[in-house]
């Protein structure tokens, strides 16, 4: 059947197959909504005063910033076959400690008090992080039991550090991390973009990448292979804490208040569904980076639309959560085998039993 | 020589191994182990809240502590089935947050109460099936299925609603929180019950029997123990982790009317962390995490050792109640740590 | 031993020309087998002949592409276990599967509790129970004791309870003495006969010759998927069913015989490797070894003989509860795989689709995973060094297709097997473990596997190498290491008159009780001379 098909058939069956299709052709649907109710949506203007980027996109992307910094650490955390359910909390304790500190600082316009809240901030991620890596790496205790502990008593970590309160603070070299410009375009969205390719460069040109699906994969084989899952799995962890911290640091800078109950609320949420459309399938192993980029990007751009059109944003999360069930479906052996014998009988995978022992 | 006699000693091929008695009913009983741990903490706890606080052991702290903690009780039941074959349900939380806003505001809206009391109870059975339906049919892991109900629960709800729903006064459904005295104690010590006490109750009777006296129970138990050899001693698997999730959710669901009929309203935010309560409850009581051991009452002196933390923290005012969850985190990975060392020792 | 029953003229199970396949493999063709009442009959055939697969058909856990299954006379579709249950067949295979969170009594009785006015009446259940293990000589067992008292062999007759519980007509024992002691299998047998007087048929499977001829009336053979005859145990000696479960594809190794004869004694360096005491407790006993640059030295044993055991304690695939590992002298720590990698060592392990091949990795990811893991991950090889690898390992392996890119998942086993060999010798090992490398690959891809190892150890390099097939162990080693029941029974310089009858030998009569082993002594008075 395939060998009749012709060349531009052929080029968009390729283009059907990209994991992360469907997520681009559902930005441009949204945007497209967008774009029937105000013609003038996709309208990006430079702002005369300062040469700033103005727009909608602009501020898409901007949103995309914290999605994208927890989306990554998820991907990396998915593909060795866990999740991290704890990125939110995390974002609330990052938050909250950076704000008790550029609260007791009061030194509005010190870079230095700005550069240690941010680094406090990506400690504390890293630190939750570690909790995380050892209980599963060394106390190997489930990923999800692991994550959902400090999923629930880092929020509670968070109101104990500022007693309950939604601090704010100001200090103007922080606020500008999420708020500032720089060559005409958000701060936060270069910060976001650098962070995003350091990773990808870091896990793609050396080996870590490999090893990570290698792990997620099978790790029997992994492990006689000499890779060390351990060192890989606190690595990863530790990775996705500080990801969310510094997810943590963009979230309560935009508004200089960290709202324990509400920063970084369900976020994980987000951070899966991203990580899921970017095609990175929940039973880990192979990841896509560039996948979950495009995930990331959806959900902002679907917040943002909802946002847009009126809609009351209360409906999202039920939406969010249909789609990863969805999403799971199609990732399930029993619906793509029925893909499968449609399109190609004799492809199937042998089942684990058919080395005759 | 000595060696040969050992040799000879090894025991036959048809004799089980034989050790000493009291090591012997240890080791046999080593999945009480836990259980025991969580009463003697229990009784721990009551002493030293007498001692540093007092008023812990009279009537209506008791009664208080079993009234405040049905719901809890109800959902540890739950989650006992589900860990129990090696399973998790994380939605549990969020569908008591839907079903108990839907429920209150079906029930301001005219609805028949009774009717909507039964619905509260099938909107759980339904969040069970779909889950079970996804981990058992399209081979979703249980955390992500589960997870994924946690997050359209919670979703659905606040689509509903968004600020705490006040039920109707003169509802009848706040009539299963009547209390009930059944010792008229001195002053306000009195014993007293709720209807949803009673419900706690039977929930727990029901399920010791399904457990301790069916088919289906044993198959809880064995597939806990072994998945595969369950299949291959050809007992009922499927049909029972898809149930094993109904109850779950139906318990969910039954929370929900319990808890709602004691506050008398219901919001979006309701239940967050009662997964993890519930887990924790579960696992202090003695259920092994990864399936195949446990009791339905050593869950419910779990969620009690919850609910009397919960009165400590109170009463000793000097413990912010944030500090809860950090609190109940870290008691269920001491346990889950002490079933490790126990897993560990069984297994020689 | 009683005289065998003869066979009532129905069978109670009959399976005609059943062909199931797989993707390149068709794991049984137009295979018949018929099963009498009151008959012990056994499956026999190589690794990969194919036993398992029929067992899995008769039980319903795969479905057959062709063919008709009969039972009690009717033709049955089995769907699963528990449909195979209702037609009374019951299997109990090796690793034993009850559940040993539970107790014996609930064990023998799930599924078929007495139940009573409030659910089900434990004391009755209990009884049965009793009644159940009492018909196998267990009476003395205490149902509400939990089953992980127990010892595998009690285990098993447990499980044989209760498969007779469940009034099963037949019982399938899948290798049910491949962990057991003499006395164990003696205890075993006793309850097998017990059945098959009772009219119960009895499919057993076993590795040991010496069982199968003390329990069996009759043998169906089987090889490559084929059915080779069915016999009377009494009326086929040993040797003819040898013959029959091998076939005759031995002479492309020809070749192989006279090089290997030309350096017996080559090796009067100090050993690459040297092990003292070496042991990990419930699958191998203490055990000394010395390996040399240069030589191959063959494990021979049955399945679960300890010779798998011994090859992953000396790679750090399991972790050595005693024993010292000695590598060129000097006192070394191998407790895990990178250990042992880091001291070039390679391990290829016998389970190739779990424990080998990462299946969603490439051809080139998967032959640079094993020296990409000893670099570490910050130190990534070069774009150039990988092809330098690829290229290289695909052209002297020949491996087919050569195409790097293509997931290994879809390539045939002997070219997975030969990807895998590429991974470990891209390490550049002084010492290379292959267990079983050859296993349920085609012919032409085990002749070229089986070159390499020679060509590997006149580069210096020592080989261990592991496989169920004898005649290929003693073709290809210099020296053999005999296993059985987890221990070092002897060691043999190969030479002119060693056969894989000799090892057969060695290993059926160290059985027998000692004193009777003279031919063939055990390490302990026999040093290795060289």
């Amino acid at each position: 059947m395939t060998e009749t098909q012709s060349a531009p058939a052929r080029t968009a069956a390729r283009l059907l197959r990209t994991p992360y299709f469907w997520g681009i052709v559902a930005i441009a649907l949204l945007l497209l909504v967008n774009v029937l109710r105000d013609p003038g949506y996709l309208a990006i203007t430079v702002n005369p005063a300062n040469g700033n980027l103005v727009g909608n996109l602009v501020d898409i992307l901007r949103a995309a910033a914290p999605i994208l910094m927890i989306a990554v650490g998820m991907c990396l955390v998915i593909a060795t076959g866990g999740i991290d359910l704890s990125v939110g909390s995390i974002m609330v304790v990052s938050g909250a400690v950076a704000m008790e500190f550029l609260n007791a600082a009061a030194a509005p316009d010190s870079v230095l008090a700005a550069l240690a809240a941010f680094l406090l901030a990506v400690a504390f991620g890293a630190i939750l992080g570690a909790v995380n890596g050892i209980l599963v790496s060394v106390v190997g205790l489930q990923p999800f039991i692991s994550t959902l502990v400090i999923l629930l008593a880092g929020r509670g970590l968070a109101k104990v550090i500022t007693e309950g309160q939604n601090t704010a603070a100001s200090n103007e070299p922080f606020r500008w991390i999420a708020n500032g410009y720089l060559v005409g375009l958000p701060v936060v969205l270069l910060f976001a973009v650098l962070i995003v390719i350091a990773v990808g460069l870091l896990v793609r040109r050396s080996a870590l990448g490999l090893m990570i699906e290698a792990i997620g994969m099978d790790p029997k084989a992994a492990r006689l292979a000499g890779i060390k899952r351990r060192s890989l799995l606190m690595t990863v962890y530790i990775a996705s804490g500080i990801l969310a911290g510094i997810a943590g640091v963009f979230a309560t800078a935009s508004v200089m208040t960290v709202d324990v109950s509400r920063t970084g609320y369900q976020l994980e949420l987000d951070a899966i569904l991203a990580v899921v459309i970017g095609g990175t399938s929940l039973a880990g192993g192979k990841f896509n980076l560039g996948g979950t980029v495009v995930g990331a990007l959806l959900i902002a751009t679907l917040d943002k639309t909802v946002v847009f059109l009126g809609i009351s944003s209360s409906a999202t999360p039920a939406f969010k959560a249909i789609v990863i069930v969805v999403l799971c479906l199609l990732q399930s052996e029993r619906v793509r085998q029925l893909f499968r014998q449609r399109r190609a009988p004799g492809t199937f995978v042998p089942s684990k039993e058919t080395i005759p022992a | 020589m000595s060696t040969v006699t050992s040799f000879d000693n090894r025991p036959t091929s048809v004799e089980p191994k034989r050790e000493g008695g009291p090591a012997r009913w240890l080791k046999a009983h080593l999945g009480l182990l836990p259980t025991f741990a969580a009463l003697l903490i229990f009784l721990a706890m009551i002493v030293y809240g007498e001692i540093a606080y007092g008023r812990i052991l009279q009537a209506s702290t008791v009664s208080n502590l079993l009234i405040n903690n049905a719901h809890l009780v109800i959902l540890a039941v739950g989650l006992t089935f589900v860990i129990l074959t090696g399973g998790i349900d994380l939605s549990v939380g969020a569908v008591i947050a839907f079903s108990s806003v839907a429920g209150v505001l079906l029930t301001n809206a005219g609805w028949n109460p009774w009717f909507v009391i039964v619905l509260m109870v099938l909107i759980g059975s339904l969040f069970g099936l779909i889950s079970g339906v996804l981990i058992q049919f399209f081979d979703v892991q249980p955390f992500i299925a589960t997870l994924a109900m946690m997050f359209l629960a919670r979703g659905l709800a606040s689509m509903l609603s968004t600020t705490p729903e006040r039920l109707a006064d003169e509802s009848p459904m706040r009539g299963l929180a009547t209390q009930f005295k059944l010792v008229d104690g001195p002053r306000v010590n009195d014993l007293v019950i709720t209807p949803g006490v009673i419900i706690a109750v039977v929930v727990v009777l029901v399920a010791v029997f399904l457990l301790h006296r069916t088919r289906f129970g044993r198959t809880v138990y064995a597939i806990g123990g072994s998945e595969q050899s369950s299949t291959l001693m050809g007992l009922p698997v499927v049909s029972t982790k898809l149930w094993v999730y109904v109850i779950s959710g139906t318990l969910a669901g039954v929370a929900a009317v319990v808890y709602t009929a004691r506050l008398g309203s219901a919001q979006n935010i309701t239940g967050i962390g009662w997964e993890l309560d519930a887990i924790a409850a579960t696992v202090i009581g003695g259920t092994l995490l990864m399936g195949g051991a446990g009791f339905v009452l050593g869950s419910v002196v779990g969620a009690l050792v919850l609910g009397l933390m919960n009165v400590l923290i109170t009463r000793d005012g000097g413990i912010r109640p944030e500090t809860t969850t950090i609190i109940t985190g870290g008691i269920l990975l001491v346990f889950v740590l002490l079933q490790r060392a126990v897993a560990s020792r069984r297994r020689e | 031993m009683t005289a065998p029953v003869p066979p009532a003229p129905v069978p109670i199970v009959e399976m005609k020309s059943i062909s199931i396949s797989f993707p390149g493999v068709k794991a049984l063709d137009g295979v018949d087998f018929r099963l009498f009442p009151g008959e012990v009959h056994t499956l026999m055939g190589e690794n990969g002949a194919g036993k398992s697969t029929l067992i899995k058909a008769l039980t319903g856990v795969y479905r057959i592409d062709d063919g008709e299954i009969l039972v009690g006379g009717q033709s049955r579709r089995l769907t699963g276990t528990a449909d195979a249950q209702d037609a009374g067949i019951s299997t109990v295979y090796q690793e034993v599967n009850l559940c040993d969170n539970l107790t014996i009594g609930e064990n023998v009785m799930l599924g078929h509790e007495t139940r009573g006015r409030f659910g089900i009446n434990w004391t009755a259940t209990h009884r049965a129970a009793v009644d159940a293990l009492e018909k196998l000589g267990l009476g003395h067992l205490n149902p509400r004791q939990p089953l992980s008292t127990l010892s595998l062999a009690v285990q098993q007759l447990v499980a044989i309870s209760r498969a007779m519980v469940a009034k099963s007509t037949v019982l399938i024992l899948d290798e049910p003495t491949s962990s057991l002691d003499a006395n164990e299998v003696e205890g075993l047998f006793a309850v097998i006969r017990r059945l098959r007087d009772q009219g119960v048929a009895i499919l057993f499977v076993s590795h040991f010759l010496d069982q199968v001829y003390a329990i069996s009336d009759r043998m169906t053979v089987l090889r490559n998927g084929q059915y080779q005859g069915e016999y009377l145990t009494r009326e086929l000696p040993r040797a003819a069913l040898i013959a029959t479960m091998i076939g005759k594809e031995v002479a492309s190794l020809a070749s192989l015989d006279s090089e290997r004869a030309e350096r017996d004694h080559l090796h009067t360096d100090e050993p690459i490797l040297r092990a003292e005491g070496l042991g990990r407790k419930g699958s191998i006993d203490p055990t000394d070894l010395e390996l040399h640059r240069g030589e191959v030295v063959g494990f021979a044993g049955l399945l679960g003989s300890g010779r798998t055991e011994l090859a992953r304690l000396l790679y750090g695939a399991d972790k050595a509860d005693e024993g010292q590992v000695y590598f060129r002298g000097k006192k070394v720590d191998i407790s895990t795989p990178t250990r042992g990698l880091a001291h070039k060592i390679a391990f290829s392990s016998e389970n190739r689709r779990d424990e080998g091949i990462v299946r969603d990795l490439s051809v080139r990811e998967n032959l640079v995973l094993a020296v990409q893991a000893k670099r570490g991950w910050a130190r990534p090889l070069s774009k150039r060094d990988k092809d330098a690898i690829v290229t290289k390992y695909l052209a002297e392996l020949n491996v087919r297709p050569a195409d790097p890119d293509r997931p290994i998942r879809n390539l045939s086993g002997g070219n997975q097997q030969k990807v895998l060999l590429g991974r470990w010798l891209a390490t550049k090992p002084e010492l290379l473990i292959l267990d079983e490398p050859t296993r349920g690959i085609d012919v032409g891809a085990k002749a070229e596997i089986q070159e390499q190892v020679a060509a590997l150890a006149d580069d210096g390099v020592a080989v261990v190498f592991i496989s169920s097939e004898l005649e290929e162990v003693v073709r290809l080693s210099d020296r053999i290491v005999v296993l059985k029941d987890h221990r070092k029974i002897a060691e043999i310089i190969n030479g002119p008159g060693v056969t894989a009858d000799l090892i057969v030998n060695t290993i059926a009569e160290e059985g027998v009780p000692a004193g009777a082993d003279a031919a063939w002594s055990t390490p302990a008075d026999r040093e290795v001379s060289e």
